[in-house]
């Protein structure tokens, strides 16, 4: 990175990657990878859709994950988020060292209480475990969360909210039907 | 091979360049029109939200794109940041034929008689650059005629009793109000407010060969599907082509002017759709880049006879940037409002508009365009979860139980508030690209707390049994309603431009955009900026006739 150049890492690594493209990522050790994602390990994946269920619980209506948060995520993470992905990366290897540090367990073997106030401590700043040097905790938080809820409202077309089920959930039809007053109010 | 010298080159296809290469080739002129993105239309994007021109979280549909495009942020610490189209800090309006008039919401505001001399009817503001245009009201009001009968407009102003006078109506009738504005209207009216439709630049009956409007929930951030939304891409860029004397060269990426050794402009140079290189002579160059874009041109255009760039001998080019400090409220009730009757947004008053006590200016109020699922999942009260379970069950509880009541309060120029070109970061083609900085001015946080109080204030008379305000940061402005930044002006030594857009210093150059804006307003600016379309080329066709070429 240039010295004094004033800008962030962050940066660097976005004019980096768009410069040449040519900047491969490389994740710290070499997780097992099936083929299911292009970008996400399954210990990430795994990891994702339990906190996607936190962040839109699962009710009478599809939570987070069933709502296809983990596939939008990975898809974008290979499309326009590549340049999110050394904060997934290191957001999510730090979740999993706090976790342990703190709890000695994984967040997805937590009880459903513990992982909110996990989160709820990430949401905050509040988080000290696991060492946080690539993203804040606050900030890995935000972008979790915006993206899950991208995924569930969202058009299909980027990989969650099949055939649109929140929009189902929220009374609006898809695709809208012109001309006629479906819902008498 | 070389380039056929023309009449005149506009740089950008967008509202005010839209307008001036149909005025220009209209009347004779051979044209150039310059346009850095290509024509997109409602089948590349579709309904989608994620990727909207008003929630850009996967990207610009209308462009530009973040491979090829970025900027440089000053922040307020004094941090540097490079941010990309899809940030909000680019300040972005779009990049394709036709610009944000093909999925704007279309408001189509005329500015008041006060907007063209806010120093006469305020006095001086402390720190502000705030002054009168070189130009008023009534000089300008036959070209927004023009505007709202090329493009189109559907409204009643007779409605509206602080609406400036007109000539003649609209050519279009009022859209009906949907259930929110019927709410909202009766409570306003209690309230001794004068509620009107909104113009809209979007057809309500047939107009001009397209069809009207079906009221969808996706239109403002969206193209429309049926062409029913009056834009320059469907009504004065294909007026400005059936000529026959204007060539749109689309995908062109203007880097600067070109500069003889004399000191005169001779044209520009710019980077294909194969990104090669190539020059454009023509006698006039117009500039409508948008505010900007048209001073990154101007700043990245130098010579010995303009060393810190054309126009910019007083170091005004790419000052006084400024946007709209939007503010308003939201309100929840106990039963359901939505009836998904499009675009949403139908119905404003402009009581607030001027001649608030205490407040320099004012700014409209309209209930808000139609809250998409994703953009409402980030809409909550003060100290609401986020997340969790009650983020889902407010989710489904007021998506149908909410409204918006927002405008645009009119910003006090800043002089500090800038653009720039940065000395290193370059984008895809080299080019230096826009360097951002400055904050708000002070004052405009009172116009806020002003207008969202009055917004609260309507929402608890419709029946809001709990509302909220929100208020913008006091960062730095510009984003889609950005203007100011090459103000017209009588005193070259105070304004980059003189009355009729003309760059002081340069018998051949103008400037057609939001630029030009001396002060923007309390309302959405596009039917502005066109009606300057208008006012600029009207001056230069008419000096054409008579025989002056500019040299
Ligand atoms: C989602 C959205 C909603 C909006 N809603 C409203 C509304 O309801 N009412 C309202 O009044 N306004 C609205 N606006 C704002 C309105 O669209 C803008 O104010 C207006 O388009 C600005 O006009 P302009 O001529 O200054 O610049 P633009 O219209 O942006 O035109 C500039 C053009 O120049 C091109 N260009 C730039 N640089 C170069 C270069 N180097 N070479 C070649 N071409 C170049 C750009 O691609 C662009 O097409 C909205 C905008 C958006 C995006
Ligand atoms: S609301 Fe009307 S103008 Fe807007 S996109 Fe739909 S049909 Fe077109």
């Amino acid at each position: 990175m240039p010295e004094g150049s004033g800008l962030s890492r962050r940066d660097f690594i976005k004019l980096a990657a768009l410069g040449t493209g040519a900047l491969s990522f490389l994740p710290g050790c070499a997780p097992s990878r099936s083929r299911e994602w292009i970008f996400l390990s399954d210990t990430d994946a795994a990891l994702l859709g339990v906190v996607a269920d936190r962040i839109i619980p699962p009710d009478s209506w599809p939570g987070g994950k069933e709502n296809g948060a983990v596939r939008f995520i990975d898809t974008q993470l290979a499309g326009p988020y590549r340049r999110f992905r050394s904060d997934y990366r290191s957001g999510l290897d730090a979740m999993t060292a706090a976790c342990s540090g703190k709890y000695g367990r994984k967040f997805e073997s937590l009880a459903p209480q513990e992982q909110d106030s996990f989160l709820r401590a990430m949401e905050s700043g509040a988080l000290r475990e696991g060492g946080w040097t690539g993203v804040s905790s606050g900030k890995f938080f935000a972008m979790l969360r915006d993206h899950v809820m991208q995924a569930y409202y969202g058009s299909p077309r980027h990989g969650g909210n099949p055939g649109y089920a929140s929009y189902k959930m929220l009374g609006i039809d898809y695709p809208p039907l012109i001309g006629q007053n479906r819902y008498r109010l | 091979m070389k380039n056929r010298h023309v009449n005149a080159l506009v740089v950008g296809a967008g509202a005010g360049g839209g307008v001036i290469a149909s005025v220009l080739s209209n009347a004779g002129l051979s044209v150039v029109l310059f346009e850095r993105g290509g024509w997109v239309s409602f089948d590349d994007h579709d309904n989608d939200e994620l990727l909207s021109q008003r929630t850009t979280v996967l990207g610009n549909a209308f462009g530009p794109d973040d491979e090829r495009y970025r900027r440089v942020v000053i922040n307020e610490d004094g941090s540097t940041e490079i941010v990309y189209p899809s940030d909000g800090a680019y300040n972005n309006v779009a990049a394709c034929v036709g610009s944000g008039t093909v999925s704007y919401g279309a408001m189509a505001w005329r500015f008041m008689a006060e907007d063209f001399t806010m120093k006469t009817t305020y006095g001086r503001v402390e720190g502000s650059t705030l002054d009168d245009w070189p130009i008023t009201y009534a000089d300008l009001e036959h070209c927004y005629e023009r505007a709202e009968w090329e493009i189109g407009v559907a409204g009643d102003s007779s409605l509206n009793p602080f609406a400036a006078p007109r000539k003649k109506q609209y050519p279009m009738p009022p859209f009906a109000y949907n259930k929110e504005a019927t709410l909202l209207e009766s409570a306003m009216k209690r309230l001794g407010l004068h509620p009107f439709p909104i113009p809209m630049l979007r057809n309500s009956v047939p107009y001009s060969g397209r069809p009207a409007c079906i009221r969808r929930r996706t239109c403002c951030g969206f193209a429309c599907p049926i062409n029913a939304k009056c834009g320059t891409h469907n009504t004065v860029i294909p007026a400005a082509l059936s000529t026959g004397n204007c060539e749109l060269r689309t995908n062109c990426i203007v880097s600067a002017l070109t500069i003889d050794g004399s000191g005169k402009i001779t044209g520009v140079e710019y980077f294909n759709g194969e990104n090669g290189k190539e020059e454009q002579t023509a006698d006039i160059i117009v500039i409508a880049a948008s505010a900007t874009e048209t001073p990154r041109l101007l700043l990245n255009s130098t010579s010995k006879h303009f060393p810190s760039g054309v126009g910019n001998r007083f170091d005004w080019v790419g000052r006084n940037l400024q946007g709209h400090a939007y503010t308003g409220a939201f309100g929840l009730f106990e039963e359901d409002i939505f009836d998904d009757v499009g675009p949403g947004a139908t119905l404003a008053i402009s009581d607030f508009s001027h001649h608030n006590p205490g407040i320099t200016g004012g700014g409209i109020l309209a209930n808000e365009f139609t809250r998409l699922p994703y953009l409402f999942s980030n809409i909550r009260p003060p100290r609401a979860r986020l997340w969790g379970e009650e983020h889902k069950e407010f989710q489904r509880k007021y998506f149908r139980r909410n409204i918006q009541v927002v405008g645009p309060v009119q910003e006090m120029p800043f002089f500090d508030s800038r653009v720039q070109v940065d000395p290193a970061v370059r984008d895809s083609w080299g080019i230096p690209v826009v360097r951002l900085s400055g904050h708000r001015h002070g004052r405009d946080a009172e116009g806020c707390e002003f207008l969202s109080g009055k917004a609260e204030m309507i929402l608890k008379e419709a029946g809001a049994f709990r509302t909220w305000r929100h208020v913008p940061g006091g960062g730095l402005s510009g984003g889609q309603h950005q203007a100011g930044t090459c103000r017209m002006g009588n005193d070259p030594r105070s304004s980059v431009t003189d009355r009729f857009g003309r760059v002081h210093d340069t018998p051949n150059v103008f400037i057609a955009d939001a630029s030009l804006h001396v002060t923007n307003g309390g309302f959405n600016p596009a039917l502005t900026i066109m009606a300057l379309g208008y006012w600029v080329g009207e001056h230069i066709a008419s000096e054409w006739e008579r025989g002056n070429r500019f040299s």
